[in-house]
């Protein structure tokens, strides 16, 4: 597999057209999760228009983004930037030994509140 | 009225008394709720991703259970709502998605988004009415509440349809009707922390803080939500700011159910 066939299929899983971006910073504006996003939304939206996606495999972002569509909701050309961090996190979880979570780290931090959507959610997100 | 309900794992589970809650309410309003037969889980989260198909086909035969029993899904939980909605709108106008969990799924009939998915806070606006809910209050709460929407009702708004989604009215209209005072504060709408509370315990403390402060600073007294994991972050990483209850708890309390 070639860089531009990952590059290729990453836009395609993504399901946004990133072109389609005008740089005005909205997304990554109202990302609720900014502070802790060592790569901003809009930076995830440019960098995958450039083929630059080395970078993006190895961010920590990947792993903060909320999924909360506000970036989704607020930019006005239709991109989907949570949409192109999912498609990054989707390309690293199916990679053999990336997940984000192993499954015997999990019962040390359940406390008896956690509800049953917590852990389907974050096991959807981190594991494949 | 009959409609056909998807209850979810969370409220199989660790929020059993929100179930039991909100049938209950909802025959005291002249709906029962029938629980479709052997739904799955939904997955919590709705993938993205455009290659994904088998994590999305348990919302479908949830969806297409309905079609058969009545046309109408109800949902109650946030997540199950988005996951389920936003399955939906992929039937409706995704020819690939359709063609592919229909090849899968072989049903008598291909599904294509015929469903109509109604969440509990729609079904008491619509199909009840809050006009009728406010003649079936016996106890009026007369305290002042905070609605706390999240994100998972509200976004995408272009197809989740629920309400604006910066400025929803649908929970205030709903503590209207119950007797209480709604609270407009500005992190109504601003995401609890979510699943990387797995993760990352930092990010759901500071965002559930920051929501309940915002919330007390403009004087509520409580916050009620329609999501188990909103209401388990803002609870036990929220720093105790304010009481956060489930939104059927307070119709229970007003109906005196």
């Amino acid at each position: 597999m070639t860089k531009e066939e990952r590059i290729e299929n990453i836009k395609r899983i993504s399901g946004t057209d990133v072109r389609k971006c005008m740089k005005c910073g909205k997304c990554s504006g109202r990302c609720p999760a900014f502070k802790d996003m060592d790569i901003k939304p809009h930076q995830f939206v440019t960098m995958l228009g450039k083929g630059e996606i080395d970078k993006l495999l190895e961010s920590k972002a990947i792993w903060n983004c909320l999924s909360c569509m506000a970036c989704v909701e607020r930019c006005p050309r239709g991109v989907a930037p949570a949409a192109v961090v999912e498609a990054i996190r989707d390309t690293v979880v199916r990679m053999q030994g990336k997940n984000g979570i192993k499954a015997e780290e999990i019962p040390p931090i359940v406390d008896e509140l956690i509800p049953q959507q917590l852990l389907v959610s974050a096991y959807r997100k981190y594991n494949k | 009225m009959k409609i056909s309900y998807y209850p979810g794992c969370t409220l199989k589970t660790k929020a059993k008394d929100l179930d039991k809650i909100a049938r209950l309410c909802a025959s005291v309003l002249g709906v029962e709720m029938e629980e479709i037969e052997n739904w799955q889980c939904c997955g919590a989260v709705y993938p993205m991703g455009t290659d994904e198909i088998a994590t999305k086909l348990s919302a479908v035969r949830a969806l297409d259970h309905a079609k058969k029993n009545g046309g109408k899904l109800l949902t109650l939980c946030s997540a199950c709502h988005n996951v389920i909605k936003r399955t939906n709108e992929d039937m409706k106008t995704n020819k690939d998605i359709r063609f592919r969990a229909n090849n899968y799924l072989q049903l008598d009939e291909p599904y294509g988004g015929e469903t109509e998915v109604l969440h509990y806070l729609e079904m008491l606006k619509t199909v009840v009415g809050f006009d009728n809910i406010k003649k079936a209050v016996k106890n009026p709460l007369n305290r002042k509440i905070g609605a706390y929407y999240g994100c998972l009702l509200l976004r995408p708004s272009g197809v989740m349809a629920f309400d604006n989604p910066e400025n929803p009215t649908i929970i205030e209209d709903f503590i209207r009707a119950i007797g209480g005072t709604p609270v407009i504060y500005p992190f109504r709408n601003e995401c609890c922390g979510a699943y990387v509370a797995l993760k990352n315990k930092d990010l759901p403390k500071q965002k559930s803080c920051k929501v309940l402060a915002s919330a007390k600073e403009k004087g509520a007294e409580e916050v009620i939500t329609a999501c188990p994991l909103c209401l388990y972050n803002l609870q036990v990483n929220g720093d105790g700011i304010l009481p956060v209850r489930y939104f059927t708890e307070l119709l229970a309390e007003a109906l005196g159910v």
